[in-house]
């Protein structure tokens, strides 16, 4: 590891983006254009929908919680059950080779269907609200982590199997010290997979069906042609989403160093 | 290898008849909601769609948007990969643009892009191209750092010029990681375009003929739908490996992992 100062490491990297808000901001107010509105006006709206609130909590303004409150919930509900599931029935199929044998062309026909249009079908069964979004959102995240989960676990080196099996390991050591360290890596990358496809059915559930949350108030936006609060939270969900990334990628390093220590 | 092979073919068909007879008992015996049609409604109702001229023209419709859009974005962000996988500088100065503009949830923009495309088939189209770009985009400057710089260093020193590099070793040892992003942006495609019909359906398309079911209370339609898209979602998505591997058998021969 090289420990240059940030400063120097960074500034040249960054120049674009301030470039590119800078031509946007000038082609937008030369060309006048109706959609594409200044990145000046966008940061305005943004901040007097969501972030003009008072002090103490945080700046928030009441719209940013009655918004942000209910999609997040959603969020981290719908993908921490898909990936508990996901997890749970990945190591099972790997582990046992007739469960997979039973279930693989399910399973390849499941995460083949494109989750939106299964909306409709939620839709019809849970009715608009919370259900039909948890739904979605987990049906949308579990194949890959499924997927990875079994792959993962399918593919244990022998050699750890089997010095469980002279240190006669009960079943439930079996799994939690050999068979889910060695299948985490895989685990991980579906993980990482799950975490923008859980902000894409977030934002497509709550288009289709919602009285509620972020998708909600983009529909409001576009039926009141409130177009800069269309860009706030598009920009808003970009956002988002390198903060999830980045939240991610930051604990599996964490969880994830003995494995680089131990290959080198 | 082919008697476990065959094994787990049975198996597996075990398997599916197994899972539609179950979701048969379950729906008879009353064990879920009244909406869920029967097992055995949805696969008559599937079986009966490609019979239905309106159903025929949808799902035209929605792969139309899928290819053209997956084709525009092949010509843009391939072109653009090469470019700035070849020159480090444009390389380093567009990947935080890159890396702010990716992680932007591609259906968020839906309701700008009905603005902007006032015909929906447009917006579609559209918003394909978007999201395709980016995994293309990423996997083509993600090949070119793989290129072997003894080959580049070949052709230069027998007088080849930048361009003819880029074409002859860079685009070629690039190709197989362009197609893994090719087969990565096909199976985005169909959730894009569907979620654009879902929400304008004036351009017709599969999302479009499942709104009109759904709100027609026609359940069994809107789950006929889903059975072939996935059917079409597994086609294409064994089609593309198929051709990924027979096409860069090569590739895989030199890299070692062939299995």
């Amino acid at each position: 590891m090289n420990r240059q100062p940030l400063w120097p490491r960074y500034w040249p990297r960054y120049w674009l983006l301030p470039v590119a808000v800078l031509a946007w901001e000038l082609a937008a107010r030369s060309a006048q254009a109706a959609y594409f509105p200044p990145p000046s006006r966008i940061v305005v709206r943004l901040h007097e929908m969501w972030f003009s609130g008072p002090i103490w909590r945080a700046f928030l303004t009441d719209e940013a919680i009655a918004d942000l409150l209910p999609s997040l919930a959603r969020l981290f509900t719908g993908w921490g059950v898909a990936c508990a599931a996901g997890v749970l029935a990945g190591v099972a199929l790997g582990r046992s080779y007739l469960l997979s044998a039973l279930v693989e062309p399910l399973v390849h026909f499941g995460r083949s269907v494109p989750p939106a249009t299964l909306v409709p079908v939620f839709l019809l069964l849970f009715k608009i609200g919370t259900p039909m979004e948890l739904a979605a959102i987990v049906y949308g995240v579990i194949w890959p982590v499924l997927i990875n989960s079994m792959d993962g676990a399918r593919h244990v080196d022998r050699q750890y199997i089997e010095t469980g099996a002279v240190y006669r390991l009960s079943a439930w050591h079996r799994l939690t010290r050999i068979i889910l360290p060695a299948a985490s890596p895989k685990i991980f990358a579906g993980l990482r997979l799950s975490v923008s496809l859980a902000l894409i059915m977030m934002v497509i559930s709550e288009l289709v069906g919602s009285s509620e949350g972020i998708g909600h108030r983009m529909l409001e936006a576009q039926s009141q042609f409130d177009i800069p609060a269309l860009w706030a939270v598009i920009v808003l969900l970009g956002l988002l989403g390198i903060a999830l990334n980045t939240a991610f990628l930051g604990v599996e390093r964490l969880l994830l160093s003995w494995h680089r220590g131990a290959r080198g | 290898m082919t008697g476990g092979r065959l094994e787990r073919g049975l198996l597996g068909a075990a398997g599916v008849v197994g899972f539609l007879a179950i979701a048969e008992l379950v729906g008879r015996a009353g064990l879920v909601p009244d909406v869920m049609p029967y097992m055995s409604e949805v696969l008559a109702a599937a079986a009966l769609l490609p019979m239905e001229e309106q159903f025929r023209a949808d799902v035209l419709a929605t792969l139309a948007a899928c290819l053209s859009g997956l084709a525009i974005a092949i010509a843009v962000a391939v072109p653009a990969g090469l470019l700035l996988g070849t020159v480090p500088f444009l390389e380093r100065s567009t990947r935080p643009l890159v890396e702010f503009l990716r992680p932007i949830p591609s259906v968020s923009l839906i309701p700008l892009a009905v603005f902007v495309f006032p015909d929906s088939h447009d917006a579609k189209t559209a918003l394909v191209v978007y999201t395709c770009s980016w995994p293309l985009l990423i996997n083509t400057m993600y090949g070119l750092s793989d290129v072997d710089p003894l080959a580049k260093d070949t052709l230069r020193s027998f007088g080849f010029g930048p361009l003819a590099v880029v074409l002859r070793v860079s685009l070629p040892s690039a190709a197989p990681f362009i197609a893994t992003g090719v087969r990565i942006a096909v199976s985005v495609t169909l959730i894009v375009a569907v979620s654009v019909e879902l929400l304008a359906p004036g351009g017709g398309g599969m999302g479009a003929f499942q709104s009109l079911a759904g709100s027609a209370n026609r359940a069994d339609r809107v789950f006929a739908v889903v059975v072939w898209a996935g059917l079409i979602g597994l086609a294409a998505n064994v089609l593309f490996t198929a051709a990924e591997r027979r096409v860069f058998r090569w590739h895989q021969a030199r890299t070692g992992d062939a299995a």
